[in-house]
This record gives C-alpha cells, sequence and structure tokens, in this order.
C-alpha cells in the first residue's frame, strides 16, 4: 500500500510561543565537559538575517550510536537525546549546546516564516569533508555541507537563497 | 511606518486582493497545463509575497538516509502530560467559542500507523488571535486559552485534542488578506525524513481560495489532504463538535524494526 502523503505548509509567524521550550537548545549543559556550540547566521536571498527561523538537530551520540531516549522535551541532566532545536535571535543567529557526533554530520531542518516547507540539509564534520556523499554534490557548493571550527565548536551558516545557497536535500519517497 | 520596523511591514503599496487571486488562478492554470502532479506546496510562490527571498531556486540535492536520519528521535511520557492535549483546561475558566475535538491518525506512506509519536498544534483563539507579540489583530485575547498542545499518538497512531475552533485572521501579505481558520501540526514519524510541519483547515472555507498559503500546494486534491472532516461520531453529547484528520508522512526508507511497533507498557488506554 502506498498512500500520497499530507502536503506540508510553512511554519508560519506564530510558533514562537509553541515549539519552543525551556532548555531546547542545549542537549547538553553548556558546562559539561565536553559540550560544543554548533552555531550559526541563518540568511535569506539577500542576505539578511532571518530572526523568525526554527532549526531542529538530530544527530548521533560521540559513540557514533543514534540515541534512543526519550526527554528532549524535560531534559533530565543526563540522558543525550541527539535531538534538540533552536530559535534565531534578531540577527538571525541560532546555537545549539551538544556533543561531538561520532558520525560524519549532525542532521538539520529549517523551519521559517515565508518557508512554505521544511528544508533538510548536514553539517558536516571538518574532518568528513572528504565523506563519499560529499563528491556527489557539485564541487563549487560543496562547502556549504561543511561546518568549520571555531573556538567553542562549530561554525554552521544556512543561506536559504542567493549565492552560495545551502545546499539542501531531499530523499527517496519524498 | 518607520523605516526600521521589519522589511515585511516596510512594503510601500500592497496588492489587491484582485491582484493576488490573479496570480493564483495563473499558476494553478499553468499547474493543470503542465500535467506533472505536485503532492507539496512549492517553495516558489510569489504571491505568498514572504516566500520571495525565502525559497531556495536551485534543486534539492538526492540523498539517500544514513546514520540518524533513518531514525527519528524518541519522546515518552516523560515528556509530554497527559493535560497537554486539552487546550481547554489549561486556565482558571472555560475558553470562548466552540469547542471541539479534532482526532485522527498519524501514518507512514505504507499506511503503518507512526506510535507512540510526538504531535504538536498550535492555534488562534475564536476570535482569530494568537497569543504571540508579534500578533497585532486587534481581536480579544482569550486569558482562558493560550493555543498549544502536545500529545504522543497512541498504539495504533491515534492523536486527539480537545481546543477551540480557531477563527480567521487578517494579515499583511496583500490589502485585506485573511487566512482561513487553521490549526498548526508539527509531526514526526519513525524517521528524520518523515519531520514535517503543516495546516489542518476546515471544510468548506470560503476563504480557501483567496488564501495564497493554502494555494501554494497547486494540486487540488493534495491540498483537499490538509481539510478535515467533520465526523458526528466524534462530536459529543452536549459537550462539543468532532472533527477527524488524518496524517500520511513521506516514506520511510528504513523497514520497520521492532523498536518501532513495540508498546510501551505505561501507552495509556487504546482507543
Amino acid at each position: 500500500m502506498s498512500l500520497a502523503p499530507t502536503p506540508g505548509q510553512t511554519v508560519g509567524p506564530f510558533f514562537g510561543y509553541a515549539l519552543p521550550y525551556d532548555g531546547d537548545s542545549a542537549l547538553v549543559a553548556p558546562g559539561h565537559p565536553d559540550a560544543v556550540q554548533l552555531h550559526g547566521r541563518v540568511l535569506d536571498g539577500a542576505g539578511d538575517p532571518v530572526p523568525d527561523a526554527l532549526i531542529e538537530l538530530w544527530q548521533a551520540g560521540p559513540d557514533g550510536d543514534v540515541p534512543s531516549g526519550a526527554g528532549s522535551l524535560r531534559r533530565d541532566g543526563f540522558t543525550f537525546t541527539g535531538w534538540g532545536r533552536a530559535s534565531t535571535d534578531d540577527t538571525g543567529h541560532y546555537s545549539f549546546s551538544t556533543l561531538t557526533p561520532g558520525a560524519p554530520f549532525f542532521a538539520l531542518t529549517v523551519f521559517a516564516r515565508g518557508l512554505l516547507n521544511r528544508l533538510f540539509t548536514r553539517a558536516y564534520l571538518p574532518e568528513h569533508s572528504d565523506d563519499p556523499f560529499l563528491a556527489t554534490v557539485d564541487a563549487g557548493r560543496r562547502g556549504t555541507l561543511v561546518a568549520e571550527r571555531d573556538e567553542h565548536g562549530f561554525v554552521f551558516d544556512i543561506r536559504i537563497q542567493g549565492e552560495d545557497e545551502t545546499v539542501f536535500l531531499t530523499y527517496p519517497r519524498h | 511606518m518607520s523605516s526600521d520596523a521589519p522589511a515585511y511591514l516596510r512594503r510601500v503599496t500592497l496588492s489587491t486582493q484582485a491582484e493576488v487571486s490573479d496570480e493564483i488562478a495563473a499558476l494553478g492554470k499553468a499547474y493543470a497545463a503542465a500535467g506533472a502532479e505536485e503532492a507539496q506546496p512549492r517553495l516558489d510562490y510569489p504571491p505568498y509575497r514572504s516566500s520571495v527571498l525565502r525559497h531556495p531556486t536551485k534543486d534539492p540535492h538526492q540523498a539517500d538516509p544514513e546514520g540518524v536520519e533513518l531514525w527519528a528521535p524518541a519522546f515518552g511520557h516523560q515528556d509530554v502530560a497527559a493535560l497537554e492535549a486539552d487546550l481547554t483546561v489549561q486556565h482558571g475558566g472555560e475558553p470562548v467559542g466552540e469547542r471541539m475535538v479534532v482526532t485522527g491518525r498519524v501514518l507512514d506512506g505504507d499506511g503503518r500507523p507512526v506510535r507512540h509519536q510526538l504531535v504538536e498544534i498550535w492555534q488562534a483563539n475564536a476570535g482569530g488571535r494568537y497569543i504571540h507579540k508579534r500578533d497585532q489583530h486587534p481581536a480579544a485575547i482569550d486569558p482562558n486559552f493560550t493555543g498549544t498542545g502536545r500529545c504522543l499518538t497512541d498504539g495504533d497512531g491515534v492523536y486527539r485534542f480537545t481546543t477551540i475552533k480557531p477563527g480567521p485572521y487578517p494579515w499583511r501579505n496583500h490589502r485585506n488578506a485573511w487566512r482561513p481558520a487553521h490549526i498548526h501540526f508539527s509531526l514526526f514519524g519513525t524517521e528524520f525524513t518523515q519531520r514535517m510541519v503543516t495546516q489542518m483547515y476546515f471544510p468548506g472555507d470560503p476563504l480557501f481560495a483567496l488564501d495564497p498559503i493554502y494555494q501554494s500546494i497547486v494540486d487540488p486534491a493534495a491540498r483537499g489532504r490538509l481539510v478535515a472532516t467533520y465526523d458526528h461520531d466524534v462530536t459529543q453529547h452536549e459537550w462539543c463538535t468532532g472533527y477527524r484528520w488524518d496524517v500520511v508522512l513521506t516514506g520511510p526508507h528504513r523497514t520497520p524494526l521492532e523498536r518501532d511497533t513495540v508498546e510501551q507498557a505505561d501507552g495509556g488506554v487504546e482507543q
């Protein structure tokens, strides 16, 4: 059986009182000895910040395993659930406190007012910039999928449109 | 409007509804003539003005899901309190408006129920007002209604919310623009690739034809999948009306394993 999918719609302007929650972007506390920051800016086709975007992060743990524990909405401070969400601020900046995955990439979804359906992308760790998947992406755009290292962790900007537009992904059956 | 207002408020001349309706009609006509079926909204849909600078211009890159993408985050009863599914009991009194139950199933593309997974909703109140600082529509705020809810699907993939029927509300896309009444839904599947946010609408809304967000799904059958059905079997005697709306996610890619189908011991009463 194959059913027709329900279409997506924009997250709109008013998700800010519904989807964010306390601790949403802190997969681990920033003071955790192994905490890293994954952060960046979300920009539109004019290069302006997108202050009403929501980024979701889903990632493997440091051991490379896929987390299976619940508790992302009410974190117990000990379970690494691998999932979180971060709203952009007025400068279009988002930030997660998390652990470095024992896997090549962070998986991300992008939601925003004006964006009619969610976007999927991957933020590869710099040391995985030779990942076989990246070789399938046009060489001139490949770099948009690779995070850069900085003082506290990783920087990954998301350009929804324009020059250096981020490579967004689609999967079979989408 | 002052020059430091956000760009979306600075638009000098708003289009008329007639102009936007003409654009919608032209895009719909071109779609029908092209003959290729589209199941999702257009990301590039100029009648929705905010989409102009917020859609990718390049085709998405085809990827086979890998690693975490083949799994979804898990949510449990420690994440969601049972009362979060009733949006009418979050304050001291009864909210104003038509009390209703919205229920349905979350299914994957193969028709399998998505069990014990998170569903989040948010909506305007009966007067079309959101509890959000950016909503300046001069309709009354209801002190007894916030408009946010969460639940977990049960072992059959069923979600169920008790809420108030939201009102339509004006927005600044064009002059005299009104959104059809809707409830925002946030959904997860058994895989990351199934993640979706959408909007549920109510049958027969006269604003459908005028609304560029609804019409961004250019295929009439596809956008019809966002419209709930009135269901008198869900309606309750002297209590509330009832609507039914099922959600079908894309995929999955992975063969479901026991982890997806295992019944949680504390899964509550099955419906």
